[in-house]
C-alpha cells in the first residue's frame, strides 16, 4: 500500500492574517540563515527566520492593505512587494534595514501579481497591470523606464490580466511574456513587438495561475474550474494543449514549478496541496493541512536539494512547511 | 280425442271414486286411466272438464291407503299425465300423513329427472289461457321457483341432493333451454305461443338470488344459440323483455355479470333499455350513480352495450347522456365531500369508460360541457383533504382534457403528484438500499485492492519518472465544515450568504443541538423561530427532514417555552398552512420522544416507528410482512438472557399540557388569514389528529383527566364535521381518551359527556358514509363496553 502522505515539516503561525504570497530566500552560504517572506492580508509583510521559526521582522509599508506579491531581486536584502494600496515597493534591507527605497503607482485595482526577470546584473524586467484595464505594462527596474505596453488588439475581449510570466529561452535571449486572461485564454507576448504571437483557450473561467518551464517550453494554468491545464510551445512558438488534468475539487489559486523541474504543487480552493510529477503530470501526493483556501505554494532555492522546502501560504493565517520528494 | 273422451272419464271417475278398493282391482282401475289416456292423445289434448278430473283423480291416490295403490303403477299415473297438477298434488301430499315423504320425494325426484319440468312449462307456454287463471299461475310459479326450500322444509333437511338449490336450479335452467328449444320449434312452423311464463319463471329465480345457478346454464346455451340465428335473438329478447318489472333489476343485473363481453350482451339483451323504462333506469342509473359495487367488468359490460348500437346511442339514454349525467356527479362538491372514496373511484372509472367509447363527433357536440364539468370537478377534487381524492380528480381531468382538446394544450400534472398506485412503503426502501451499499462498498474495496496491486507492479516494472506517489484515497470531494456552536449556527442560517455553509449547517443542527443541550436552552425559542420561518434555499435533499429534526431537538431539548411558542404560533397571522401544518408534526414528534423511556441519558432518534400522521388509512402490507418475519424470528430463536427493559422517568408528564391545552383552545375563533372551521378544514384534520395523539401519548400523565374533559368537549362541538378527514380524526381522539384516561376518572368525571358520546358513536355506526369512520366508531364502542364490564367485575 501506498505510504500516507507526510505531515508538515512546521508551521509558521503568527500573521494574524490570511496569507497571500511567500517567497523564500534561502541561497546563501554560511552564516545565512535561511529566510521566508510572507505577504499578507493586513498588509504586513512578515520576515521568517527558518532556523529558529520566528519572526525576524515585520514590514509594513502597503497601508495595511493586502500584500499580495513577494520577490527578492538579486540577494535578500532588495526586495520587491505589490500590494492593493496599488503600489509596487522596493525595499532596501541591508544592515538591518526596512525602508522602502522606491516604489511605482500601479494604478491597477486587480490582483494581478506583477513578474520579474533578471536580465543583467542590477537590471530587471518587471511586468504588472497597467492602469487600463486589458494592458499590460512592462518597466524595466530600478530606472523605471517603460519598455512597453501590451495592448490586445481591439475586440479581443480577453478581459483583464489575472497572470502574468516573463521568462527567456536561455540568458541574453528576447525576453517573452506569458499572460493569463479572465476570459481564460493565455497569450504569448513578443516584448519588442509589443504584439501577441500565440493565444490558446485553455479555460472557461479566468486564468487563477501559471508557470512555465522554458527548458521543456511546457506550462501550466489552473482556473476556478476543475481542470488543470498543461499546454506547450512549439518551434514556431505557437501555444498548443498538451494535456489537462482533472481534479476532485474545483479551484486553483497558485500554481509553481520546482526550480529544477522534477515536481508541480498547486494551492486549491479546496485546502488542499496537491503535488504532481511535471514530466506526465502524474498524480503524487494530496496534502491535506490547512483548514480553509489555500493561497499560494512556493519552492525554496537551497542550494542541497536535500534542503528544499515547499511553504503554503492559506486563509487560515498559517503557513505550512513540507519537506517531499527531496531525495530525487 | 272425442271419442277417447267419455272412456278417459269414465275410467278417472271410477279410479277416483273408489279410494277403498285395494289391491288388483286398484291395478285394475289404475291400469285402465294410463290406458284411456294414452289412448286419448297425451295430456296436451286434454279438455278442461278432463283436467280438472284428472287433478282429483291424483288428489284421491295420494289420500288412498296403501292397499289402494299399486306399487309402480301409482307413481307412473304422476309420471304421464298432467304434469301442473302432478307437481302441484305431490307438494301437497309431502304433508299428508298417507304418504310416506320418502315415497313422495323419489316420485318428485323422478319427475324432475325425466323432464317433466320442461313439459309444464311448455304445456303453460302452449295454452297459456288453459293453465289456470294467473292465480293459478302465479301459484304454480311459486311451486316451481320454491320447491327446494319446500322440499327441504318438508323432509326436514333429508332431502335429496337434486333438490339442493346448486342442483335444483341448474336442472331448471335446463328445463328452460328445452322449452325455448320447442317455442323455436314452433315458431319456425308457424305457430305462436307465449313465453311470459318462462320469464316469470326466470325473473323470480333471480329475485331469489340464484342468478349464478341459472344464468350459469342458460346464458353460455344462449350465447351459442344467438350467435347467428335471428329467430333465436328475438326469442331471447322477448323473454328479457317479459320479465316483470319488480324482478327485471335483478336478471338485467345478473346478464350483465356475467357476460363475457358487451357483444354478447348486446346480442342477448337487444334494445331493452330502450324499451323498458325500468331496464333503463337500472342500466343508466341505478348501477352507475347508486351503487358502486360492482367490478370493473361489469361497467365495461354496461358502458360497451350502450355504445354498441346506434339506436342505443341516438336514445335517451345514450352514452352521452350517462357520461353527462355522471360527470354531473364527479363535479358536484356536495359529492365529493359526502360520498365514500370507493365510489367516486366507481364513478371515476365509469367515466373514463365512458370517455373511451366516445365518438369524436359526439364530443365535439358537448366539449362545453366537458370543459365545465371538468374545472368544476376538478376544483372540488383538489379541496378534498385525503391524497386519492385528489389524485383520483387529477387522472379524470386529464383524461378528459386529452378527450376535448385534440389539438391544442393539454392539462398535465407532474408526475411527483401522481404516484402510481403500487408505489413501495417507504419501509421498504432501506432495507434495499442498505444492501445495494453493502455490495457496492465491497466491490469497490476489491477494487481499491486491485488498483493498489497493480499500482505497485507498475513501479517495479516500468516507472517513468522515480516519485513514488503517496496515499491519496482521501482525497475526496470537499464538505463544508459546519459551525460547530449553536450560535454560530443561528448565524450561519440567518444572516450568511454563503450557500455551502448554510447547507452544513442546516445538516449538522440537529446533532449540534442534541450534543449542547444547555446551549440550546439559552437561544432555543430564537432558534425554533428561526427553524419555523427556513425557507429551503438551496436544493438539499431531504431538506424538509432535516428541518423537522431539528426543531424536533429545540423542542425537546427546551420542550416548555418553546412549546409555547410554537403553539401560540399556530393561531397566529401571516403564516402558510404548511408552516401550521410543521408546528403539529413537530408537537407530535417531540411529544412522543419524550414520552418513550431513555436508557442512560441518551435517546434514539434513528430506531422506533415515526408516529407519522396517517393520511391514508387501509391495510399496509409491508408492516404485516415485517411483522411476520419478527414473529418467526422470535419463536426460532432461544434467548438465554432477560431482555432488559429501559427505564426512565417519562419526560412529557411535566409538559403534556403545555402541548396541549394552547393548541385546543382557539380552533373556533376565525382570524382574517386561517378559518380552521370554514376554507381550512385540513389543518383542521391535521389539528384533530395531532390532538389524539398528544392524548395518546399522556397516558399516565398528571394532566390526562384534565386534557380528556376537555378533549371531549371539542370533540363534541365538532362531531358533525362534514370532512372525513376530520371525522376520523374525531373518532381517533376519543380512541386515544379511552386508552389514557383511567377507567374510574372517565366514569366518574365525565360520565355525561361520555354517555353523549356514546350515543354519537352509535349514530357514526349507521349512517357515516364512510367505512372506516364506522369501523372506528365501533371499535370505540366496544371499548367503552369493555371498559365498563372490566369496571363492574373488579373489586370495588
Amino acid at each position: 500500500m501506498a505510504l500516507p502522505p507526510p505531515d508538515p515539516q512546521f508551521v509558521l503561525r503568527g500573521t494574524s492574517a490570511a496569507v497571500h504570497t511567500l517567497h523564500f530566500s534561502c541561497g546563501g552560504q554560511e552564516p545565512d540563515v535561511p529566510i521566508l517572506f510572507s505577504g499578507s492580508e493586513n498588509g504586513f509583510i512578515h520576515v521568517w527566520n527558518l532556523k529558529t521559526h520566528r519572526v525576524d521582522t515585520a514590514l509594513d509599508g502597503h497601508g495595511r492593505k493586502s500584500v499580495y506579491c513577494v520577490e527578492t531581486m538579486g540577494d535578500k536584502t532588495r526586495l520587491l512587494s505589490q500590494g492593493r494600496d496599488q503600489r509596487i515597493c522596493l525595499w532596501d534591507l541591508a544592515e538591518g534595514r526596512t525602508a522602502v527605497t522606491d516604489s511605482v503607482f500601479t494604478e491597477n485595482v486587480g490582483f494581478c501579481r506583477c513578474s520579474l526577470l533578471t536580465v543583467a546584473q542590477g537590471r530587471w524586467l518587471m511586468a504588472m497591470a497597467a492602469k487600463a484595464l486589458e494592458e499590460v505594462q512592462v518597466l524595466e527596474l530600478p530606472s523605471k523606464t517603460s519598455v512597453c505596453t501590451l495592448k490586445p488588439e481591439a475586440g479581443a475581449k480577453l478581459g483583464m490580466p489575472m497572470c502574468l510570466k516573463l521568462w527567456q529561452l536561455s540568458s541574453g535571449s528576447q525576453p517573452l511574456l506569458l499572460a493569463g486572461y479572465e476570459d481564460g485564454s493565455v497569450v504569448l507576448w513578443n516584448l519588442s513587438m509589443g504584439k501577441p504571437l500565440s493565444q490558446l483557450a485553455c479555460h472557461q473561467e479566468p486564468v487563477m495561475s501559471l508557470d512555465f518551464d522554458s527548458e521543456k517550453t511546457k506550462g501550466i494554468s489552473g482556473s476556478s474550474e476543475k481542470v488543470l491545464s498543461i499546454w506547450s510551445l512549439n518551434e514556431q512558438q505557437n501555444l498548443q494543449v498538451y494535456k489537462t488534468h482533472n481534479l476532485v475539487n474545483a479551484g486553483i489559486s497558485d500554481i509553481t514549478i520546482r526550480p529544477d523541474k522534477k515536481i508541480v504543487a498547486t494551492a486549491g480552493w479546496d485546502h488542499r496541496i496537491r503535488i504532481f510529477g511535471w514530466k506526465k503530470l502524474k498524480p503524487l501526493a494530496v496534502l491535506d493541512y490547512h483548514t480553509a483556501t489555500v493561497h499560494c505554494v512556493s519552492f525554496s532555492n537551497h542550494k542541497n536539494p536535500r534542503e528544499r522546502l515547499l511553504a503554503a501560504g492559506s486563509k487560515d493565517h498559517r503557513i505550512s512547511i513540507w519537506s517531499i520528494y527531496t531525495q530525487t | 280425442s272425442a271419442m277417447a273422451a267419455p272412456e278417459l272419464e269414465r275410467a278417472l271417475r271410477e279410479a277416483a271414486a273408489g279410494p277403498e278398493r285395494a289391491g288388483e282391482a286398484a291395478a285394475v282401475a289404475l291400469g285402465a286411466v294410463r290406458a284411456a289416456l294414452a289412448a286419448a292423445g297425451g295430456a296436451a289434448a286434454l279438455s278442461e272438464r278432463e283436467r280438472a278430473l284428472f287433478g282429483a283423480f291424483l288428489r284421491s291416490l295420494a289420500r288412498a291407503p296403501r292397499a289402494a295403490r299399486p306399487e309402480g303403477v301409482w307413481q307412473r299415473c304422476f309420471l304421464e299425465g298432467l304434469p301442473a297438477p302432478a307437481l302441484c298434488v305431490l307438494l301437497e301430499a309431502l304433508g299428508c300423513p298417507r304418504l310416506h315423504p320418502k315415497e313422495v320425494a323419489e316420485v318428485l325426484e323422478q319427475f324432475l329427472q325425466e323432464g317433466r319440468m320442461s313439459a309444464l312449462l311448455w304445456e303453460v307456454c302452449q295454452q297459456p289461457a288453459q293453465a289456470g287463471s294467473p292465480e293459478l299461475q302465479e301459484a304454480l310459479l311459486n311451486r316451481i321457483v320454491c320447491l327446494p326450500d319446500y322440499v327441504s322444509n318438508k323432509l326436514e333437511g333429508k332431502n335429496p341432493p337434486v333438490f339442493f338449490p346448486q342442483n335444483y336450479f341448474p336442472l331448471l335452467g335446463g328445463a328452460i333451454i328445452q322449452v325455448l328449444q320447442k317455442i323455436s320449434d314452433s315458431l319456425r312452423g308457424g305457430l305462436d305461443c307465449s313465453i311470459s311464463f318462462v320469464s316469470h319463471v326466470l325473473g323470480k329465480v333471480c329475485i331469489h338470488g340464484r342468478q349464478k345457478e341459472i344464468l350459469g346454464i342458460l346464458l353460455p346455451r344462449l350465447m351459442d344459440l344467438t350467435k347467428s340465428d335471428c329467430i333465436w335473438q328475438r326469442i331471447c329478447w322477448r323473454l328479457v323483455e317479459c320479465v316483470p318489472d319488480r324482478w327485471m333489476e335483478a336478471v338485467v343485473l345478473g346478464f350483465v355479470q356475467r357476460a363475457p363481453g358487451a357483444d354478447v350482451l348486446s346480442r342477448v339483451l337487444g334494445n331493452l333499455v330502450v324499451k323498458n323504462k325500468k331496464a333503463q333506469f337500472v342500466v343508466t342509473q341505478k348501477v352507475l350513480l347508486l351503487q358502486y359495487g360492482h367490478t370493473t367488468a361489469v361497467l365495461q359490460n354496461l358502458l360497451g352495450y350502450l355504445a354498441l348500437d346506434s339506436l342505443r346511442r341516438a336514445s335517451l339514454s345514450s352514452l352521452l347522456q350517462v357520461l353527462q349525467e355522471l360527470l354531473e356527479t364527479w363535479s358536484s362538491s356536495s359529492a365529493v365531500k359526502h360520498s365514500p372514496p370507493e365510489q367516486q373511484q366507481y364513478i371515476s372509472k365509469a367515466i373514463l369508460i365512458c370517455l373511451s367509447h366516445l365518438k369524436k363527433t359526439e364530443i365535439e357536440s358537448c366539449r362545453q360541457e366537458l370543459l365545465t364539468s371538468m374545472m368544476e370537478g376538478v376544483k372540488c377534487h383538489l379541496d378534498s383533504s385525503l391524497p386519492q381524492i385528489r389524485r383520483l380528480g387529477m387522472i379524470v381531468a386529464e383524461s378528459i382534457s386529452a378527450k376535448i382538446n385534440t389539438d391544442g394544450p393539454v392539462l398535465k400534472y407532474s408526475a411527483l403528484l401522481l404516484p402510481s398506485p403500487n408505489f413501495p412503503s417507504q419501509d421498504f426502501v432501506p432495507c434495499v438500499s442498505r444492501a445495494r451499499w453493502e455490495t457496492t462498498a465491497e466491490v469497490i474495496l476489491c477494487h481499491s485492492v486491485q488498483a493498489a496491486r497493480t499500482n505497485s507492479c507498475l513501479h517495479f516494472t516500468y516507472s517513468d519518472d522515480d516519485l513514488i506517489p503517496y496515499d491519496m484515497s482521501e482525497d475526496k470531494e470537499v464538505k463544508i465544515k459546519a459551525p460547530v456552536y449553536i450560535r454560530d449556527c443561528i448565524e450561519a442560517l440567518t444572516g450568511s450568504e454563503d450557500m455551502d455553509k448554510w447547507e452544513a449547517t442546516i445538516k449538522a443542527l440537529e446533532s449540534l443541538v442534541r450534543k449542547n443541550p444547555e446551549a440550546t436552552r439559552e437561544v432555543s425559542v430564537e432558534l425554533a423561530k428561526i427553524l419555523l420561518h427556513l425557507e429551503e434555499k438551496t436544493c438539499i435533499e431531504g431538506f424538509v427532514e432535516l428541518r423537522q429534526r431539528a426543531q424536533v431537538a429545540v423542542l425537546t431539548t427546551d420542550p416548555i417555552p418553546v412549546a409555547k411558542y410554537l403553539t401560540s404560533q399556530f393561531y397566529s397571522l401571516n403564516y402558510s398552512l404548511r408552516q401550521r401544518m410543521d408546528i403539529l408534526d413537530v408537537l407530535v414528534l417531540a411529544a412522543q420522544e419524550l414520552s418513550y423511556p431513555k436508557s442512560h441519558g441518551k435517546t434514539k432518534h434513528s430506531g422506533g416507528p415515526k408516529p407519522c400522521i396517517q393520511l391514508l388509512p387501509g391495510s399496509d402490507s409491508s408492516k404485516d410482512w415485517r411483522r411476520i418475519v419478527d414473529e418467526r424470528i422470535k419463536s426460532k430463536t432461544r434467548r438465554f438472557s432477560q431482555m432488559e427493559l429501559a427505564s426512565g422517568a417519562n419526560e412529557f408528564n411535566s409538559v403534556a399540557g403545555h402541548f396541549f391545552f394552547p393548541l385546543i383552545q382557539h380552533f373556533d375563533r376565525p382570524l382574517t388569514t386561517f378559518d380552521l372551521l370554514g376554507e381550512d378544514h385540513f389543518v383542521l384534520g391535521r389539528l384533530v389528529h395531532t390532538l389524539a395523539v398528544l392524548m395518546y401519548l399522556a397516558v399516565n400523565t398528571v394532566a390526562v383527566a384534565a386534557m380528556g374533559k376537555a378533549l371531549l368537549e371539542f370533540v363534541w362541538a365538532l362531531r358533525f364535521h362534514t370532512d372525513l378527514y376530520v371525522r376520523q380524526g374525531l373518532l381517533s381522539c376519543i380512541s386515544s381518551l379511552l386508552i389514557s384516561v383511567p377507567a374510574e376518572r372517565l366514569l366518574e368525571d365525565m360520565t355525561e359527556e361520555l354517555l353523549e358520546t356514546q350515543s354519537w358513536l352509535g349514530d357514526v355506526v349507521e349512517k357515516d358514509p364512510d367505512g372506516d369512520c364506522r369501523r372506528l366508531a365501533l371499535q370505540n364502542l366496544l371499548f367503552m363496553e369493555n371498559l365498563k364490564k372490566k369496571l363492574q367485575t373488579a373489586p370495588s
